[in-house]
């Protein structure tokens, strides 16, 4: 583990891993939410929606994964005892509210392009693909319905593609594809969480860019690694913060058996060892 | 009296080549597997299936029983992908893909006799490319283009639920209904396969009333299929049966005949002895989502 004597007052990161550190960067998507459905899928975000509810977003609101809305977060893995349900999120009832926009979501799909349209269906071909994945799932009506956040454990240039993903299953800032060149009703393309940087979509035109490298990440590693241009802030890219003791503190029991470590490859520390 | 009890093997053959037929559940929860199974041992072909899909596509794939699937995603839930439906599909499988609510909303226009409901959803995306569907301009001041998601009518819609009585009163009583109501209203003729069937004071009505599915008028057919749904689930009877999910999915290629002899071959009697019996799928505990 990697001592950082650097981090801010008041705060240790001694031992916080990458994957604790993606975890409370996806958390700060929903940092400044409304009363509304923060949904984390695959289990960082998910670890991440917790965070943010257990620590400063308490207002938000969060299901088991299946079709309750929990009052407080469930730990990820076996556990004893089931967490108090304050709700009801049946299908039907996920779709009534999505569409009615009060909700954010963070997901993790295969491929992003420039224009933050992302797949989730085939690589390749759709009607005989060289890889048949999910299917698009909601993700159409996600991408035009609330604001969608997105989660790439690995940042490399088949994930964040050049040109268009293989089969666009959500919308993004890409007017080619929009009816009548009107942007989609509630598009709104927050940010991405890799395990190299986050980003936003705060470019011109909505081009995605890099608002913070993690520590020790070069800018020239997140190009290399990116299908597309990226976008810089005017004020210079930032350093990832690394999560407070607190933050870490929660992951710690969001995650007791450590799930996490095995979704990051290597499980390196949170500040990389050159 | 109306009795509309049969056997699973009626169901099957009330179906013909050719029909497009919803399965209801919703993945791995609820599918009427029972009869999948019967079907997939039948002598049809070449049918559309509309599912929010789980083993019930597969196992259909993996029979050659299909011809088109109309779906928004197929998945065993905590194994992502469904290997049986990516082999068909990669094989050049026929799809009519969309989005969860999307099918959502054409099964509803069917239900409410509609020729489309207008929806943005797809907008923006590769799936408003497909032929299929074309837009409509709304009529109002807001002058906005939509979708106009066409309605999806399946010929039969196949269920299971945890209740039943001889007249086609029904319960799923699992914390989540799904869209088998919308895919009883949308189909000419639905039929059911329960885990039990009861005298209709046993149905528990009006405590259970918020279970009832849908008014009998629309049910065709009733069979008794206990444990119909694994391996998914029937929850609160019983949770899916995961280890069984990972033997199906790991039946990949040849090793498939081997399963298919063994799970889908077997009538449901041997078949519940092949996978441990019934007081081993109800010690099965709750998965962790």
């Amino acid at each position: 583990m990697t001592d950082t004597p650097t981090s801010p007052a008041g705060t240790s990161s001694t031992g916080a891993t990458l994957a604790d550190l993606l975890v409370a960067q996806c958390a700060e998507v929903w940092r400044d939410d409304p009363e509304w459905l923060a949904t984390g899928i695959t289990p960082i975000p998910r670890l991440g929606a917790s965070l943010a509810k257990m620590t400063f977003n308490p207002r938000l609101m969060i299901t088991d994964g299946e079709n309750m809305l929990l009052e407080q977060p469930a730990p990820i893995g076996p556990r004893d005892g089931g967490p108090v349900a304050e709700g009801w999120a049946p299908y039907a009832r996920t779709f009534d509210n999505l569409w009615g926009g009060r909700r954010h979501a963070l997901v993790a799909p295969v491929q992003i392009d420039r224009f933050g349209q992302t797949n989730i269906s085939v690589i390749g071909d759709h009607a005989r693909p060289k890889a048949a994945l999910l299917g698009a799932r909601g993700f159409p009506g996600n991408s035009i319905s609330h604001p969608n956040s997105f989660f790439f454990p690995q940042h490399n240039r088949r994930a964040l593609v050049e040109g268009e993903v293989d089969f666009v299953c959500s919308a993004g800032y890409n007017p080619a594809r929009w009816l009548d060149g009107r942007k989609p009703h509630r598009l709104d393309l927050r940010r991405i969480v890799t395990n190299l940087c986050v980003m936003d979509f705060g470019g011109p035109d909505h081009a995605i860019r890099v608002i913070s490298l993690h520590p020790g990440v070069p800018l020239e590693e997140v190009r290399d690694s990116t299908g597309f241009d990226l976008a810089l802030p005017e004020q210079g890219v930032a350093e990832t913060p690394r999560p407070d003791a607190a933050a870490l503190a929660v992951i710690a029991a969001l995650d007791p058996h450590g799930i996490r470590a095995g979704l990051v490859k290597g499980n390196p520390p949170a500040v990389r060892v050159v | 009296m109306l009795d509309k009890r049969m056997p699973l093997d009626a169901i099957v053959a009330e179906l013909a080549d050719g029909m497009t037929i919803a399965i209801g559940g919703w993945a791995t929860r609820r599918k009427p597997m029972a009869l999948v199974r019967a079907i997939a041992r039948s002598g049809l072909k070449d049918l559309t299936v509309i599912a929010y899909g789980g083993p019930d596509v597969g196992m259909l794939a993996a029979c050659g029983k299909l011809r088109r699937l109309v779906f928004a995603f197929v998945s065993l839930d905590h194994i992502p992908i469904e290997p049986h439906f990516k082999a068909a599909r990669q094989a050049g499988l026929d799809v009519w893909e969309m989005d969860e609510g999307m099918l959502h909303w054409g099964l509803r226009a069917a239900a409410m006799g509609l020729p489309f409901l207008p929806t943005r959803v797809g907008i923006g995306t590769a799936i408003a490319g497909d032929p299929r569907l074309r837009t409509v301009k709304s009529p109002y001041d807001d002058g906005e283009t939509l979708i106009a998601m066409p309605a999806i009518k399946p010929d039969v819609a196949l269920l299971h639920v945890h209740r039943a009585d001889e007249k086609g009163n029904v319960l799923t009583l699992s914390p989540d209904p799904f869209f088998d109501e919308l895919m009883a209203r949308a189909a000419d003729r639905t039929f059911v396969t329960a885990e039990q069937i009861v005298p209709t004071a046993d149905l528990g009505l009006p405590g259970n009333a918020r279970y009832h599915l849908v008014e009998r008028s629309l049910i065709s057919g009733v069979a008794h299929a206990p444990f119909g749904a694994h391996p998914t689930s029937a929850a609160p009877d019983y949770q899916l049966d995961l280890a069984h999910l990972k033997a199906y999915a790991a039946a990949e290629g040849e090793a498939w005949d081997a399963y298919r002899q063994r799970y889908v071959a077997a009538d449901e009697g041997a078949y519940l002895a092949a996978v441990g019996g019934a007081d081993a799928i109800r010690a099965i505990p709750a998965p962790i989502y």
